[in-house]
C-alpha cells in the first residue's frame, strides 16, 4: 500500500493508555493500514505516571519515560509533542490544533483526566497547586523552595501521595480531608483511624472533616485556609488532591455523548457514539464508571487496537481492587470493601492497635466466596485474598484465617491451588494459564515469561505471585534451572563462596582440581579470583591469581578502546592538595596522558601504554597516591560534599566521614563493584541515595542507605537505620557488605541482589541489625580480615620484578605498538 | 593432491626463529611477542599451558573485533574441552588451536607453529 491509501488515524493524548494503545497497534501491524499522528499536550512523551512521585525521590523524566522518540520515528508514527488539540471538527472530520486543521479517518481520544480543584474562594492564589503531571511535580518543587509549609486537600490515595511528596521537601505537612476520615474510598471508619495514627507519627498533621470555606493571605504563612467552622491553618504552600475529572471538553463541544456527570460514554469496542471516534483510558465511562487505574486504561487500549484491526476483544471492565503503600504505609482494597454492595454480605475483623494492623473481610451471605477486603498496615495477605476474590474460590472452612497472623505469617494459596483462569497480572490481563503456555512453549526462566507475557512490568505488584507461580511450574515441569556458573564448575557463585570458606582453598588450580574440570574460563576465573580475594585478600598479582583477572585487574588498570590504559589513584573523599595535584598534572605532562576529572571525584589520566604504566605508578606512589581500584569488581569511590567544615547548613564533617570509609574499605573486592557517599546534611550534595551505600549526616549521627545504583538502572537507595554512631555505622556496613558478598551473584550490584532477596529490606534488618542468623560476628571478622592484610596492590607490584615482567608490552622488543596512534582535541590526545 | 605438494615444498624453506625464553612466558595466561616474517613483522600473543598436551600457542595478537593489539591480554580457559582465548575487550573467544572465533565463523586468527627448544620459545617461519 502506498501511504496514500492509507487511512488517517489520530490519537489525542499522549498519556499512559494513549501509548499502550501504540505499543498495541504496532503489535499488530496497524501501521500498514493507517497513518498513525499522535498529539500530546505535554513536552513529554509519555511516562510512568503510576511511578510519578518518585520524580522527588530522584528519578527523572528521562527513566519515567514508557519509550523513546525513537521508537515512534521507527514505526513511522508521526509524534507531535506539546500540540493540544482545541476542537474536534465532525463534519469535516478534522481535529484543530493552534498550528492547523489534521484530517482523519479514525479518531481516538486518550486525553485522560485533570485534577479537580473545589470551586473555593481564593483556590486560584499563586502557590495553589496540583499533583498530575511532571510539570506540575516541577512547579511544587519550585515553590517548595521558599515554604516552611505544605498542605494537601484531599485525603485519599493521590492526596496521600502528594503528602509524601511535601514532607519529602522538607516542608511542615498536613493533609485536610473532606469527609470524616481518610482515604474514604477505600478504607472504613476503623481503618481510616488507624491510618491517621500511623500517618500522623511520620509527622503528617491529617484533620479529616474539614470544608475548606477559602484562602486568603495568611499572617506568618503565605496562605491563610479559613475551614467551615471558622478555624484557619496557615501554610505556604496548598496541592489540590481532591478527585479528577475526565479531560472530556473535546468530546463535549463536539456533542459526542456523555455521561451525566462526564466522561465520554463508550462500547465494549471502546466506540463512542460517533462510530469513527473511539475513547480509552481515564476520559472514558463505560457502564457508568470511570476507571482512574492504569490496569483497565490497558485493557481498553487493547480493546481499541482490535477494534482498529478487526480483532475480537472488546473491553469487559475491570477490577479496581488497588494495593498501595503510602507515606510507607501498607492499604489494600479489594472488590467491595465496604460491604455496601453486596445484600447480605457479613463481615470478619481483626484490628491490632499494637503493631496498628487491620484487616476485614467482606464474604458472601451464604459466607463461600470472598466478595471484598479491606487491608491496612500489611499488605502480605493481600495476593491471597485478591485469588479467591477474582476467581471466586470457594473460601475455607474458617475464612478468618485468612487474615488472622499466624506464626508462619500470612496463609498463603499455593501458587498449584490456582485455577488456569485465575489473573496473576491485572495490569497486562495475564492469566495463570498464558503464563503456563509460555513456559510449555519454551520459556525457561522468569525474565522469559515477563518479556513473552508482559506480566510485572506494569504496575509491578505482581511480581511476587508471579515469580512464585513461575517456579513453581518450572518445578512441576521438571525443569531444573541451571544455576551452574559455567561448564567448569557445577555451583553457583554462593556455593563456590562456602567450598573457599569452609575448606579453606586458597588457589583456583586447587579448587578446580578438587570441585571442577578442565581448565576454566573468563567466567569462573575472575568470579574465583574475587571470591578469593574477598576471603583472604592475597596481591592479585601473585602468580598463581594473576592468570584468574580480568585484563583491568592484571594490568591493575582500565584497558581503553585501543589497548592503552587509564590510571586513577585513590583520592578518598574527593579531598586532594594542591601539591598532588600538581604530580598529577606533571606526570600526565611527562606521559602524554588525556587527562579528566571523572564522576567519582577524581581524576583519570588516559592513553598510558602498558610498559609505562610501572614508571607512571611510581611516580604517584612517591607522592604519596594509592591505587584507586578503577579497575576492579571493589570497593571504587566514596564520595563526599564539603561539609559542615565549610558548608553553612552541614551538621556532620562528611569529607572526614568519607576518608575513614574509603580508607577501611578500599581493596575489598566484591561480585560487583562498590560505591559510597556521605553527605553533611539532608540536602543530599554527595548523592548519596544512589549508591550501593550511602550516609547521610543528621544532627545526632548518621543515616545509614543501602542498595542504591546509578548506571543503567537506576534505583534509590533504601534507609536502613537511622542516626547511628561511628562505631555502629561502620558495624552495620561490614556487616551489610560481607553479607552481600557472600550471597551475591557473579556481577549482580548491591542494587539487583537486593531486589532479588527473599524477605526484601525487612530480612536484610532482621539479618544485619539484630542479626537473626547468627552470624554478624563472623561478617565482622571477614571484614576486619580484609582491612587488616589491606595493601596497595601497585606498591606490592612495584617492588617485585618478577611481576613488573608483566608489564611489557612486547616480550623480545622495546618497539612500542605502532598501530596506537593519537590525535589532538581540545588540547590534548586522544585515540585516532 | 596439488595442494598437498605445494604445502610441503614450503614447509621445507620454512626455518625456526627464537622468540624468547621459557622465563619470560607466564603460566595459563598469555604475553606479545614480535615475529619478523617474510611479510614484515608481526605481532603474535603466545600462550603457555603447563602441563597440558599441548603446552604452548602462538596466535595473532591483533584483536580483529576491536582492532587493538590486545589478545595476549585475554583470559585463557577451554570451551567444550578446546583451549580458547577471550578477547580483552568485546571477549569473544578464539580457539587457540587454529584462531577460529567460534562466535562469528567468517573470523580467524592467524595461528603459528611453536614449540620449547631447550628453554627458548621458538616459532616456526
Ligand atoms: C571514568 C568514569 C567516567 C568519567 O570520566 O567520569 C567511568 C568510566 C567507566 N565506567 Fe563508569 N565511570 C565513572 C563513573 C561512573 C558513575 C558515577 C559515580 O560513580 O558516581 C556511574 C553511575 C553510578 C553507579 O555505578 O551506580 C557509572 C556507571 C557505570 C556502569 C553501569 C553500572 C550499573 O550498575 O548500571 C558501568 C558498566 C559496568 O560496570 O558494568 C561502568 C563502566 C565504566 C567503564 C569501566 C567501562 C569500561 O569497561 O571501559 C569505564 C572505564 C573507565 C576507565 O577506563 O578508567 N560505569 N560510572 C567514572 C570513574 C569514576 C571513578 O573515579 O572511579
Ligand atoms: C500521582 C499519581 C499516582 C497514581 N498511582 C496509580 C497507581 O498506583 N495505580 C494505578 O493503576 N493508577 C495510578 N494513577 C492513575 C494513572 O496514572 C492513570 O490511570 C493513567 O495515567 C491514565 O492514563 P490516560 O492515558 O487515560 O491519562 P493520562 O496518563 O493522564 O494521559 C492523558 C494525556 O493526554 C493529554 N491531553 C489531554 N488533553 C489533550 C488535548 N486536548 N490535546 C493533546 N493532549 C491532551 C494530557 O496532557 C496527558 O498527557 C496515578 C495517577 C497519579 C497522578
Ligand atoms: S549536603 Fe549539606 S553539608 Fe553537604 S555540601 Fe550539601 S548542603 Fe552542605
Ligand atoms: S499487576 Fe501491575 S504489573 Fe502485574
Amino acid at each position: 500500500m502506498t501511504s496514500t491509501d492509507k487511512q488517517r488515524l489520530i490519537i489525542i493524548g499522549n498519556g499512559m493508555v494513549g501509548h499502550h494503545l501504540v505499543e498495541q497497534l504496532v503489535e499488530r501491524d496497524a501501521t500498514t493500514r493507517y497513518d498513525i499522528t499522535v498529539f500530546g499536550e505535554e513536552r513529554h512523551l509519555a511516562y510512568d505516571r503510576v511511578h510519578l512521585s518518585e520524580y522527588f525521590a530522584g528519578r527523572d523524566a528521562q527513566s519515567l519515560a514508557l519509550s523513546t522518540s525513537d521508537y515512534y520515528a521507527e514505526n513511522d508514527i508521526a509524534l507531535r509533542l506539546d500540540e493540544a488539540v482545541t476542537a474536534i471538527d465532525r463534519d469535516n472530520s478534522e481535529i484543530v490544533t493552534p498550528l492547523g486543521r489534521y484530517p482523519y479517518d479514525q479518531l481516538v481520544l486518550a486525553t485522560g483526566s485533570y485534577p479537580f480543584v473545589p470551586p473555593i474562594q481564593g483556590g486560584d492564589r499563586p502557590n495553589c497547586l496540583v499533583y498530575r503531571t511532571l510539570d506540575d511535580l516541577d512547579a511544587i518543587r519550585e515553590a517548595g523552595r521558599n515554604a516552611n509549609t505544605g498542605v494537601v486537600v484531599g485525603g485519599g490515595l493521590l492526596g496521600l501521595e502528594a503528602a509524601n511528596a511535601l514532607k519529602g521537601l522538607d516542608l511542615d505537612t498536613a493533609v485536610v480531608e473532606f469527609a470524616p476520615r481518610l482515604m474514604p474510598m477505600q478504607v472504613d471508619s476503623e481503618g481510616g483511624e488507624l491510618l491517621r495514627e500511623k500517618i500522623e507519627a511520620l509527622g503528617v498533621q491529617a484533620l479529616t472533616d474539614r470544608a475548606t470555606q477559602r484562602i486568603e493571605d495568611g499572617e506568618a504563612s503565605y496562605h491563610r485556609m479559613v475551614f467551615q467552622d471558622d478555624k484557619v491553618l496557615e501554610t505556604d504552600l496548598i496541592v489540590f488532591s481532591a478527585g479528577i475529572r475526565p479531560r472530556d471538553e473535546l468530546a463535549r463541544d463536539c456533542a459526542l455523548e456523555m455521561g451525566e456527570r462526564g466522561g465520554v460514554v463508550i462500547d465494549d469496542h471502546c466506540l463512542t457514539s460517533d462510530p469513527a471516534i473511539l475513547a480509552v483510558g481515564e476520559v472514558a465511562l463505560w457502564n457508568d464508571s470511570i476507571f482512574g487505574l492504569v490496569g483497565p486504561g490497558y485493557q481498553m487500549a487493547k480493546a481499541a487496537a482490535d477494534t482498529l484491526t478487526n480483532g475480537s476483544e472488546r473491553f469487559q471492565g475491570a477490577d479496581m481492587s488497588t494495593k498501595l503503600k503510602l507515606l510507607g504505609v501498607d492499604v489494600g482494597a479489594i472488590g467491595d470493601a465496604h460491604g455496601d454492595r453486596t445484600p447480605g454480605a457479613r463481615m470478619y475483623r481483626y484490628l491490632d492497635e499494637i503493631k496498628q494492623e487491620y484487616r476485614k473481610l467482606v464474604v458472601s451471605s451464604d459466607g463461600k466466596k470472598l466478595v471484598g477486603a479491606m487491608l491496612v498496615g500489611d499488605n502480605s495477605y493481600y495476593d491471597t485474598l485478591m485469588q479467591y476474590y477474582s476467581n471466586g474460590l470457594e473460601l475455607p472452612d474458617d475464612p478468618a484465617s485468612l487474615i488472622l497472623p499466624s506464626s508462619e505469617g500470612a496463609p498463603t494459596l499455593g501458587p498449584d491451588a490456582l485455577p488456569d483462569t485465575a489473573t496473576i497480572c491485572s495490569c497486562h490481563n495475564v492469566t495463570k494459564g498464558a503464563v503456563c503456555d509460555t513456559l510449555d512453549a519454551g520459556a525457561t526462566d522468569l525474565g522469559a515469561v515477563k518479556a513473552e507475557t508482559k506480566a510485572s512490568t506494569g504496575c509491578g505488584g505482581c511480581a511476587a505471585l508471579l515469580k512464585s507461580v513461575v517456579d513453581h511450574e518450572l518445578e512441576a515441569r521438571g525443569v531444573e534451572v541451571d544455576q551452574s556458573i559455567c561448564e567448569h564448575f557445577a555451583y553457583t557463585r554462593q556455593e563456590l563462596y562456602s567450598i573457599v570458606q569452609v575448606e579453606g582453598i586458597k588457589t583456583f588450580s586447587e579448587l578446580l582440581e578438587k570441585h571442577g574440570q578442565g581448565l576454566g574460563c573468563d567466567i569462573c576465573k575472575p568470579a574465583v579470583a574475587s571470591i578469593l580475594a574477598s576471603c583472604f585478600n592475597e596481591p592479585i598479582t601473585d602468580a598463581a591469581h594473576v592468570p584468574l583477572q580480568d585484563t583491568n585487574d592484571t594490568f591493575m588498570a582500565n584497558m581503553q578502546k585501543n589497548g592503552t590504559y587509564s590510571v586513577v589513584p585513590r583520592v578518598p573523599g574527593g579531598e586532594i592538595t594542591p601539591d598532588k595535584l600538581i604530580v598529577l598534572g606533571e606526570v600526565a605532562k611527562k606521559y602524554q596522558l588525556y587527562t579528566k576529572i571523572t564522576g567519582g571525584q577524581r581524576v583519570d589520566l588516559f592513553g598510558a601504554q602498558l610498559h609505562d604504566l610501572p614508571d607512571i605508578w611510581q611516580a604517584l606512589i612517591d607522592a604519596g597516591f594509592e591505587t584507586g581500584h578503577a579497575y576492579g569488581k571493589a570497593t571504587r569511590t566514596v564520595k563526599s560534599c564539603v561539609g559542615n567544615t565549610w558548608c553553612r547548613y552541614g551538621v556532620q564533617d562528611s569529607v572526614g566521614m568519607s576518608q575513614q570509609i574509603e580508607h577501611r574499605y578500599k581493596g575489598l573486592r566484591s561480585p560487583h563493584k562498590l560505591k559510597f557517599a556521605v553527605s553533611g546534611c539532608t540536602r543530599e550534595c554527595a548523592e548519596a541515595q544512589s549508591k550501593d551505600v550511602g550516609v547521610i549526616a543528621t544532627e545526632h549521627g548518621w543515616n545509614l542507605y543501602v542498595c542504591g545504583n546509578g548506571g543503567m538502572r537506576p534505583r534509590h537507595a533504601e534507609l536502613f537505620a537511622t542516626d547511628l554512631d561511628d562505631e555502629t555505622l561502620f558495624k552495620y556496613i561490614d556487616r551489610f557488605l560481607m553479607f552481600y558478598i557472600r550471597t551475591a551473584d557473579r556481577l549482580q550490584r548491591t542494587s539487583v541482589w537486593r531486589e532479588n532477596l527473599e524477605g526484601g529490606l525487612d530480612y536484610l534488618k532482621e539479618v544485619i541489625i539484630e542479626d537473626s542468623l547468627g552470624i554478624a560476628e563472623e561478617l565482622e571478622q571477614q571484614m576486619q580480615t580484609v582491612i587488616d592484610t589491606y595493601e596497595c596492590e601497585w606498591a606490592n607490584a612495584l617492588s617485585d620484578p618478577e611481576k613488573l615482567k608483566r608489564f611489557r608490552s612486547f616480550v623480545n622488543d622495546e618497539r612500542p605498538d605502532p598501530d596506537i596512534i593519537m590525535t589532538s582535541e581540545r588540547g590534548q590526545l586522544r585515540p585516532a | 593432491m596439488t595442494t598437498a605438494t605445494a604445502l610441503k615444498t614450503e614447509t621445507d624453506t620454512m626455518t625456526w626463529q627464537t622468540i624468547c625464553s621459557k622465563a619470560d612466558l607466564v603460566a595459563f595466561s598469555g604475553v606479545a611477542a614480535w615475529l619478523d616474517t617474510s611479510d614484515g613483522p608481526a605481532q603474535v600473543a603466545l600462550f603457555y599451558l603447563p602441563g597440558h598436551d599441548q603446552e604452548l600457542y602462538a596466535v595473532d595478537h591483533h584483536d580483529p573485533f576491536s582492532r587493538a593489539n590486545v589478545i595476549a591480554r585475554g583470559i585463557v580457559g577451554d570451551l567444550k574441552g578446546q583451549p580458547v582465548v577471550a578477547s580483552p575487550i568485546y571477549k569473544q573467544h578464539f580457539r587457540l588451536e587454529d584462531g577460529q572465533c567460534l562466535e562469528d565463523e567468517s573470523v580467524q586468527l592467524r595461528t603459528w607453529k611453536v614449540s620449547f627448544k631447550g628453554d627458548e620459545v621458538c616459532i616456526e617461519v
